[in-house]
């Protein structure tokens, strides 16, 4: 599914004039099938309010501009949000506060239940299964278990399974590894680079970790005062350090790396990621020593 | 955009803002009584009342047609009392003949919705002019006496002020939380009443269980900043009263005065 | 004598998982220490010890010669230990940011007239005079978590504990939030423990505790625990991101000096 959005304009609390703040500001943009789409932004640059209009949670109010998720016309007079939330699902912020149910197998199947509740007892059994299995935990040690039982990183993978049960084709995420360790990150990423690509087709993640978007992202937009300022490959947006700071936001340690090495006379050229970079650099020591690198080294094993 | 969803304070540097809140609660209380004294049908003393109530709008430098539509959240409750005094009341001549409707029963009518109208605008000018957090200081600086009669006070203004510290963001969090749950597919606005209240529940028990984890944070920040019950505690805070209270205390000393004399002028006619 | 000494301290929550496990650490007036280690490696814990929120199952911990098992001490060793937590919107009491800051001296009894002193100074402390009169729920994340510092201040404390103090905020918050930190720290000489799982953050600190599964895994400077990679990834943590990038081209043989900051970093590759 790809998602067009044109002109979208959103306004808060429009009625009382002196109130009003212009929250998105004439967005558009088209998110593509099997992008791994970065968004970023200061507090309050509208990314919330954006990724929140994608599966209707804000509705589009008349003349505010246009968006379109697959076929679903979120802008038309009607539109089937209940099926359109079953293809796009949404991760806020500590998803982990949403858990609810007894049991984890209940938590998990909530969005069955309310998507397809036409599903067997066996067909919903195997997707739960199928779901907790995929971010990561024990299905039988867990399902039966209170999900406030759980250590932190527990709860919120069961609520990520809780989300992708019903295998949307689009993934929204809005700041999905806040508060985690940086061992719960690595393996939060590397859950969502799995999920990718297989499960599911698109990921669009809301992150103030630029290093992240860096590592991982195809595409970035990057809003300020609920604008659109940009979007491009990371290495696009990533290119200056004025125009960086210029949006509030700061480098990536990779392209801080290559501008600083580049005011020195150094040109490394990357696609940024860390690897990226460090393959880049390790290749340009080895020519500029006249050295052949060991066999495997630049193949690069990546244990970020 | 969190302080719009609550309360309907309306922010100005105004005469009547910057009245003490306590005062401001002890005259809108005599402003009440002003307008129940005003016997059945004696409409001048309403029209006092009601010049009062727009010279301290004027005062307070807010838009009448706000504090008008104010009584829209009680329209209903004014038009169904209004229309039983017409219907119901039996009172007095009937308009035509054989009609059920007399004059009495208008009458009546007009003067209950005057009644609660002047009321009604009386209040929300209060809340309009003051916010919550004043008020509560207010309602706190009129309590002060019972101290004396061993009641918590202290306590009992630490919980409202800490309520309205936490009330919005409990809102912020509520919102969250069904638009989680609405990504999930679930459905609040379509069903039965039992669907509905089942619906809710994935709401609830997320939102208790967060407000308990709040809760017990909070209860640690204080303990970690030394609070420990009213024993020794001073206050930072302190109500000053000034000429603007005096000023405002004699308009509406005067107008009960006023709506008593009238009571007394009409009984003489 | 050290401003805290911890000694053989265990506390374990409903008897069954042990938190800590004979911890002991001593920390020096004016020292800025950071204690680092994943979540549920106890780190909390001993931030809710330190001013007497919890007690220890067994082992002593000491605050300027008070034992913080002594009930009648508590009050004098939170005047003296103050903590900042996590999330900004659970520790602002009041609506008004002087009335939140004014919540500690209030509870302690201050004068009136002081305690307006005592609110110019930790705003001001913090760079926060101008929100005096605001409400706390129009500022940022950042700007929550300084009035919370400034609450603290307050009190007066001498010591300054950050229980993950900046795990909820954004790049911009966090810097404000640990640039206010390391300021108090040079120049009001507020002694800082500092608890975190950034480690960024840890630099700049005089000393580093690394704490694992409620046991103290490694102390040293920023520069020798670095030097641990491997046991730190272990554990669960990391290195700085340059300073695994470092690493990582020492891996592939590229001779570059393992350094902590993104600057240290750029001269190392210059020198090459």
């Amino acid at each position: 599914m790809q998602i067009i959005a044109q002109n979208l304009t959103y306004i808060y609390s429009e009625k009382t004039k002196s109130l009003a703040v212009k929250a998105l500001d004439n967005i558009s943009v088209t998110i593509n099938e099997g992008e791994f789409f970065g968004i970023i932004g200061k507090t309050g640059s509208g990314k919330s309010t954006f990724v929140q209009h994608l599966n209707g949670l804000i509705k589009i109010a008349k003349n505010k501009g246009s968006l379109t998720v697959g076929e679903y016309n979120l802008s038309a007079k009607k539109c089937d949000y209940k099926a359109l939330r079953s293809k796009v699902g949404m991760v806020f912020q500590y998803p982990e506060h949403q858990l609810f149910a007894e049991t984890v197998f209940d938590d998990v199947a909530f969005g069955i239940k309310s998507f397809m509740p036409s599903l067997s007892k066996e067909e919903t059994e195997k997707r739960v299964k199928n779901a907790i299995e995929l971010v990561g935990l024990d299905y039988e040690k867990l399902k039966d278990k209170s999900p406030f039982d759980l250590s932190g990183g527990q709860k919120r993978r069961v609520a990520i399974a809780g989300v992708i049960v019903t295998q949307p084709e689009i993934l929204v995420l809005d700041e999905p590894a806040a508060g985690l360790d940086p061992k719960g990150k690595r393996e939060f990423i590397a859950l969502l680079k799995s999920l990718h690509g297989n499960f599911i087709k698109t990921i669009i993640i809301v992150s103030h970790d630029m290093n992240l978007v860096a590592d991982n992202c195809t595409r970035t937009a990057v809003f300020g005062d609920g604008k659109l300022l940009e979007v491009g490959t990371p290495k696009e947006i990533f290119s200056s350090k004025e125009k960086v700071k210029s949006l509030g936001l700061e480098l990536p340690v990779t392209a801080f790396l290559t501008q600083e090495l580049d005011k020195k006379g150094i040109k490394i050229d990357s696609d940024l990621t860390t690897q990226g970079f460090i393959d880049a650099f390790a290749k340009y020591y080895f020519a500029k020593k006249g050295l052949t690198p060991r066999n495997d080294a630049l193949k690069g094993g990546n244990d970020l | 955009m969190k302080e719009l969803t609550f309360g309907q304070y309306y922010p100005q540097q105004s005469f009547v803002h910057k009245l003490n809140p306590s005062v401001k609660i002890l005259l809108v209380i005599a402003y009440v009584v002003a307008v129940f004294l005003v016997k059945q049908f004696h409409f001048l003393g309403f029209a006092a009342c009601f010049l009062v109530l727009i010279i301290a709008t004027i005062c307070a430098r807010i838009p009448f047609f706000r504090i008008l539509k104010s009584i829209k959240a009680v329209i209903f409750f004014i038009v169904l009392s209004a229309v039983i005094q017409i219907f119901f009341n039996k009172n007095g001549t009937p308009l035509w003949e054989n009609g059920f409707i007399t004059d009495q029963g208008l009458l009546s009518a007009a003067y209950i919705f005057c009644r609660i109208v002047l009321v009604v605008m009386g209040a929300s000018l209060l809340t309009f002019t003051t916010s919550p957090v004043e008020i509560a200081d207010g309602i706190e600086m009129l309590m002060y006496p019972l101290k004396w009669i061993k009641v918590p006070v202290h306590e009992f203004a630490l919980i409202m002020s800490l309520a309205l510290r936490l009330i919005p963001d409990l809102l912020d969090e509520t919102d969250r939380i069904i638009k989680a749950q609405k990504s999930r597919g679930a459905e609040f606005e379509s069903g039965n009443l039992f669907k509905r209240i089942k619906a809710l529940v994935p709401v609830l028990v997320p939102l208790l269980i967060g407000s308990f984890r709040r809760a017990g944070s909070l209860a640690d920040a204080m303990d970690a900043r030394c609070y420990a019950g009213s024993k020794k505690r001073t206050r930072y805070k302190r109500l000053t009263v000034s000429y603007r209270d005096l000023l405002a205390f004699i308009l509406i000393a005067g107008l009960v005065a006023g709506v008593v004399l009238l009571n007394g002028f009409y009984v003489l006619l | 004598m050290a401003l805290i000494n911890v000694e053989n301290v265990s506390f374990s929550y409903d008897k069954k998982i042990k938190a800590l496990k004979s911890v002991s650490l001593s920390v020096e007036r004016g020292e800025y220490i950071a204690v680092i280690g994943h979540n549920g490696s106890g780190k909390s814990t001993l931030a809710k010890l330190l001013n007497g929120l919890m007690i220890a199952d067994d082992g002593e911990i000491i605050v300027d010669g008070l034992s913080v098992r002594e009930k009648k001490n508590l009050f004098e060793i939170r005047k003296r230990v103050g903590v900042v937590f996590q999330n900004p919107d659970n520790q602002i009491v009041a609506s008004i940011v002087e009335d939140d800051v004014a919540f500690g001296p209030e509870n302690l009894g201050i004068p009136r007239k002081e305690i307006g002193e005592r609110i110019d100074f930790a705003l001001n402390a913090v760079g926060m005079t101008e929100f005096r009169k605001s409400s706390p729920m129009r500022l940022s994340g950042g700007q929550k978590q300084r009035i919370a510092i400034a609450g603290v201040l307050a009190l007066m404390p001498k010591v300054l504990v950050l229980d993950e103090s900046t795990a909820m905020l954004d790049p911009k918050g966090r810097q404000e939030v640990l640039s206010v930190v390391k300021k108090l720290n040079k120049e009001k000489g507020v002694t800082v423990i500092a608890i975190t799982h950034y480690m960024e953050e840890i630099v700049d600190a005089d000393k580093v505790i690394v704490l694992d599964g409620g046991e103290i895994k490694m102390a040293g400077t920023p520069e020798e625990i670095f030097a641990r990679r491997k046991e730190l990834k272990d554990i669960g943590l990391e290195v700085p991101l340059s300073s695994f990038i470092a690493q990582k081209l020492i891996d592939l043989g590229v001779p570059v000096e393992n350094v902590l900051t993104e600057d240290g970093l750029v001269e190392a590759l210059c020198k090459l």
